[in-house]
């Protein structure tokens, strides 16, 4: 449950780090933020910020969202013990580190800028997909008091 | 759990708030004084940075707007084989003004930029910059952070970058070279002139490296030298 419970706190860290480029790229707000080493809007504005026609940051949202509701769903008391949660959230994130690391490609080696924002959101795919990892492989919490009972032994 | 619950609804709280925050404040935005007309028009006796040699036989101006989209075309597509026919051969040298049009938010701006990066010899490596990277024309978001990051692309120096486009160092500058264009009626951008006069008038599509190979080779060839 604590795995669960982190993937959720990552991916509402995420989802507000990917609205705030997606935003920025429907122009709201004024350039962005990006400390003085620069190279965030040399990313947004070069040809590989859009993909499939919608801003790179877009698919950011709709990938932590969908990470986001996804592990809310399992952190349900009926979920709990339903290891299917996790492997839905490892293939999501799987998804995610992998687009990552091809927008990181293109950033190093064809936009030759580096944008902290978007190394912030590989970040925190990459440890969403780690602990998703450790969740699916750690036994599932039972919700069983007859379980429970044995194990604590009778009452005196 | 509920503990839970709280933790998520107080971090999303905190979040939403943040980025309105950096929405609202944005980054940095476009110093006034470069980005808009000036008051006064500054006759410097500078007339645009020019590539060649001081004795070609042909000198073409060309009057160029850095958001126009047709000024990055020429620059990216056809300046390349000119630079090898025409310049480094030692047939024409090449001057360039600024003609930012009304209709551009910010193309005083990049003119500006490019010329605060020319005060440390970095022009045309900034002017290369600004047009390879023509996306920032698209997307009417302030430019002046990307204008920085392609400033240290072009290897200029930031701390004096800005002290120069705080002040609107060269905004005067600009605007004598945008009134000097009036005066020798440019209608559009990019706009040539070859020894002082105005061509392709009647060209209805943008002159590509040939045309100038066909021009320049005939004002040599029908100049007194020869």
């Amino acid at each position: 449950m604590r795995h669960r419970q982190a993937i959720a706190l990552l991916a509402l860290v995420g989802l507000f780090v990917a609205l705030y480029l997606w935003l920025h790229a429907l122009g709201f707000g004024g350039a962005i933020k990006c400390g003085a080493s620069g190279g965030c809007e040399t990313v947004q504005t070069s040809p590989w910020a859009v993909f499939l026609g919608f801003p790179v940051a877009f698919y950011g949202v709709v990938g932590y969202l969908a990470v986001l509701i996804v592990t809310l769903g399992s952190l349900r008391p009926a979920a709990l013990a339903q290891p299917g949660w996790d492997r839905l959230v490892l293939v999501l994130s799987s998804i995610g580190v992998l687009f990552s690391a091809y927008l990181t490609y293109i950033e190093l080696f064809l936009i030759h800028a580096i944008c902290r924002w978007c190394v912030g959101s590989a970040v925190i795919i990459t440890l969403i997909w780690i602990v998703s990892l450790f969740s699916l492989r750690s036994p599932a919490t039972r919700i069983d008091p007859g379980a429970s009972q044995l194990l604590r032994g009778p009452p005196a | 759990m509920n503990r839970f619950y709280v933790m998520v609804g107080v971090l999303a709280v905190v979040l939403g708030i943040g980025v309105f925050a950096l929405l609202k404040t944005g980054g940095a935005s476009a110093p006034a004084a470069a980005a808009g007309a000036p008051p006064t028009v500054v006759d410097d006796s500078f007339r645009g940075y020019t590539l060649g040699r001081e004795n070609a036989p042909v000198e073409i101006a060309e009057y160029l707007d850095f958001e126009c989209p047709v000024c990055a075309t020429f620059a990216t597509i056809q300046m390349p084989t000119i630079t090898e026919q025409l310049i480094n051969t030692g047939k024409a040298r090449w001057r360039f003004r600024d003609y930012p049009l009304p209709i551009h938010k910010y193309s005083r701006f990049a003119a500006h930029a490019a010329q605060c990066a020319g005060a440390q010899g970095r022009y045309f490596q900034m002017q290369d910059q600004l047009f390879s990277h023509h996306q920032w024309a698209q997307t009417g978001n302030d430019p002046s952070s990307l204008f920085r990051d392609l400033a240290q692309a072009a290897g200029v120096d930031l701390k004096a970058y800005d002290a120069c486009m705080d002040a609107g160092r060269y905004a005067g500058r600009i605007e004598y070279s945008r009134q000097e264009g009036d005066q020798r009626v440019v209608d559009g951008t990019p706009t040539f002139f070859a020894n002082g006069k105005k061509l392709f008038n009647g060209l209805r599509r943008l002159p590509n490296s040939d045309d100038f190979k066909t021009l320049v080779d005939s004002i040599i060839a029908h100049s007194p030298r020869h």
